[in-house]
């Protein structure tokens, strides 16, 4: 049987997702970046080999997510979709009737509209990283708070602490002040998933018409809290999947499936030697920053040149 | 800013004794030094004239020319003059617009300062033949971004850099044309492979940005890749040639407008209800950061794509722009346009 790889290595975590010809997943991975794009690959690789059975034969690797081309590279990959067209295909395929595609990542949130089965219209954070999961776990340090609690006392609160929200520096300085004047601890928890509804409403869906079924995506969704709150605001139901994190690979993985040939690709990555080098060019006043990338020694690109030096 | 220094070129050398330098291109190190001595919210493109400004009188130029006008273009000279002798250089500058007019006298004057010889009617014709020169490089460069995703794009570039350094040491009015047809008939002999149901795709937006492919991080040749037929209204032969009577004819067939808005704003409104008419595919708007005319006309811009239905996509550039950002989007925007073709 055929099996089909998507990968999905975003900053802060990474995620992989095995299909078969039916699009079901067979197997799913999630861990940490760690800053380590290549590393965490080959470890998700491994787990996911683990998981499935030997009968299987993979045909086809997609990647997404912010290291999309550098692990491209790496796994020789037939697909290599930005996040945007990733997510929306993902989705599409397990709620077709999806209008909406609300997404809040680690370090960037978008929206998605979608008619008729098409893209009409999408949106990413371009300037700030406030109202994305980055803030999020950086407050919930500051607090004392493990992130995955948050969710639970967002929802013990009945009276949610206003917190400004335009900006991630703001927000915070708003949110000490709060804390030194002594509001209670779970007012501000709620306040703060409540800023980040607020926030991402008003920057990235900013002046787009939001429609219904709605689905909410990324590791923020996993927070309650914050379902709770963009159930309020919108004012309709938000449905959050189960395998809401997994889209953006799960999406990958299918359009590798569309698009796969005769090829079958090889599990074992883990022994690859893979390596980057940097360097400033200096022949013009560019002083382009090149990133040569190296496998088992051989240079197979150079990224940053502006002259199309390798 | 883009090739149009080999029409200045060839102006001024004919026109005027004395030793003309080519400003050096448009580098990371000429924003460097240009958003370095720069309001931080300037519109960028004052940040990469300031800059080149200064890369060329540390090259040995005493005596700059410029001219601009239409929107807060039409003071960048005051304010880079001032900039400039804050910084102690010693240079001339000739503006050729001043407070928003041309003063042809005061240009007489100012020409004959640098060149006693200098003579007008001498000036005229030579006037007439750069005239020529931009209509013909806007010509081939249009039919170029018109085929480029779709044919050997290198070797039209190539031909196309020869004919312009052909140009610049053209003899006269008939050598020019020689030029431009025998580049131009090359070029064309070139195969194009271009599908009858490609995407099509608008370019608007403000002028500097899209006319410089630095500034815009080469945004054309990333479409291109794609295979996407690129067609771009603002070119300099529209500015200096056609805008007048081409602004006339857009604020009466488009209801949005009334009065002109500065810069381009208004033709790119009208441009915009023109392609939704002809069935684009999707407009891609650009602007600097900080263009107050564009900022105006953005809104209505939206407003007749969502009344049309088509994609729209708008980027912002500015020295501090994420080239990473600006790349997925396009992909998307790419994506999207290819998924709504083929249903």
């Amino acid at each position: 049987m055929n099996c089909y790889l998507g990968v999905d290595i975003g900053s802060i975590s990474t995620k992989g997702v095995v299909i078969d010809e039916n699009k079901r997943i067979i197997a799913s991975c999630y861990l940490w970046t760690e800053g380590n794009p290549t590393e965490a690959v080959k470890k998700v690789v491994k787990n996911l080999k683990e998981q499935i059975p030997e009968t299987y034969t993979l045909k086809g690797i997609g990647t997404t997510g912010s290291a999309r081309k550098l692990i491209g590279l790496l796994l020789d990959a037939n697909v290599v979709k930005n996040e945007i067209t990733a997510h929306a295909i993902g989705t599409m395929t397990i709620h077709p009737d999806v209008r909406t595609i609300l997404e809040i990542g680690g370090q960037d949130s978008k929206i998605i509209l979608i008619e008729n089965g098409i893209i009409t219209d999408y949106a990413m954070n371009t300037l700030c990283a406030a109202g994305t999961g980055a803030f999020l776990s950086s407050q919930a340090k500051r607090l004392g708070i493990p992130i995955e609690e948050f969710g639970d006392i967002a929802l013990s609160s009945n009276n949610p602490t206003k917190i400004a929200a335009r900006c991630t520096v703001f927000a915070e300085s708003d949110l000490v002040h709060k804390l030194q004047v002594g509001y209670p601890k779970k007012d501000i928890i709620a306040g703060l998933c409540k800023s980040i509804v607020l926030n991402y409403l008003n920057n990235v869906g900013k002046g787009k018409k939001i429609v219904g079924p709605i689905v909410f995506q990324g590791g923020v969704s996993k927070n309650i809290g914050v379902v709770k709150y963009f159930k309020e605001v919108l004012k309709e139901d938000v449905i959050v999947d189960e395998n809401g994190h997994l889209m953006g690979a799960y999406g990958v993985a299918i359009l590798s499936h569309k698009t796969a040939t005769d090829k079958v690709y090889s599990w074992d990555i883990a022994n690859i030697k893979f390596e980057t080098k940097g360097m400033e060019c200096n022949e013009c006043s560019n002083n382009c920053e090149l990133l040569r990338i190296y496998k088992d020694n051989v240079l197979i690109e150079t990224t940053g040149s502006k002259c199309g030096k390798e | 800013m883009g090739n149009y220094r080999v029409p200045a070129k060839f102006l001024f050398s004919h026109i005027l004794k004395c030793k003309i330098l080519e400003p050096s291109a448009i580098t990371k190190n000429t924003i460097e030094i240009g958003s370095k001595y720069s309001p931080d919210f300037v519109c960028t493109p004052f940040k990469y004239t300031l800059g080149t400004l200064i890369e060329d009188l540390d090259n040995g130029a005493d005596t700059v020319v410029q001219f601009g006008g239409g929107c807060r273009y039409g003071y960048y000279f005051e304010l880079q003059e001032q900039i400039l002798r804050d910084l102690e250089y010693n240079f001339q500058y000739i503006n050729l617009v001043t407070e928003g007019r041309t003063d042809i006298k005061k240009i007489y004057k100012d020409l004959k300062s640098i060149d006693k010889k200098f003579n007008p009617i001498k000036a005229l014709y030579y006037l007439l033949i750069t005239k020529n020169i931009v209509k013909y490089m806007d010509t081939v460069d249009d039919y170029i971004r018109h085929n480029i995703g779709f044919s050997d794009f290198k070797r039209m570039q190539k031909l196309n850099s020869k004919m312009l350094y052909e140009f610049e040491t053209a003899k006269g009015y008939f050598d020019v044309k020689r030029i431009y047809k025998k580049y131009f008939e090359k070029i064309k002999a070139i195969p194009v492979n271009k599908p009858d149901n490609c995407l099509k795709v608008g370019i608007i937006g403000e002028l500097y940005t899209i006319m410089e492919p630095f500034a815009n991080y080469f945004l054309e040749d990333e479409l291109a890749k794609h295979n996407i037929e690129i067609t771009r209204f603002t070119n300099a032969h529209y500015l200096l040639f056609e805008k007048h009577k081409k602004i006339k004819q857009y604020l009466k067939n488009t209801p949005q407008i009334t009065y002109t808005m500065g810069a381009d704003a208004s033709d790119n409104i009208g441009r915009t209800l023109e392609m939704c008419k002809e069935g684009y595919d999707g407009i891609i708007h650009i602007k600097s950061t900080f263009c107050t005319p564009e900022i105006g006309a953005m809104p209505i811009i939206n407003q007749i794509c969502k009344e049309y239905k088509v994609p729209i996509i708008f980027f912002s550039f500015d020295a501090n722009t994420s080239e990473t950002g600006i790349k997925t989007r396009l992909e998307a925007f790419y994506d999207m346009l290819e998924m709504r073709k083929k249903l």
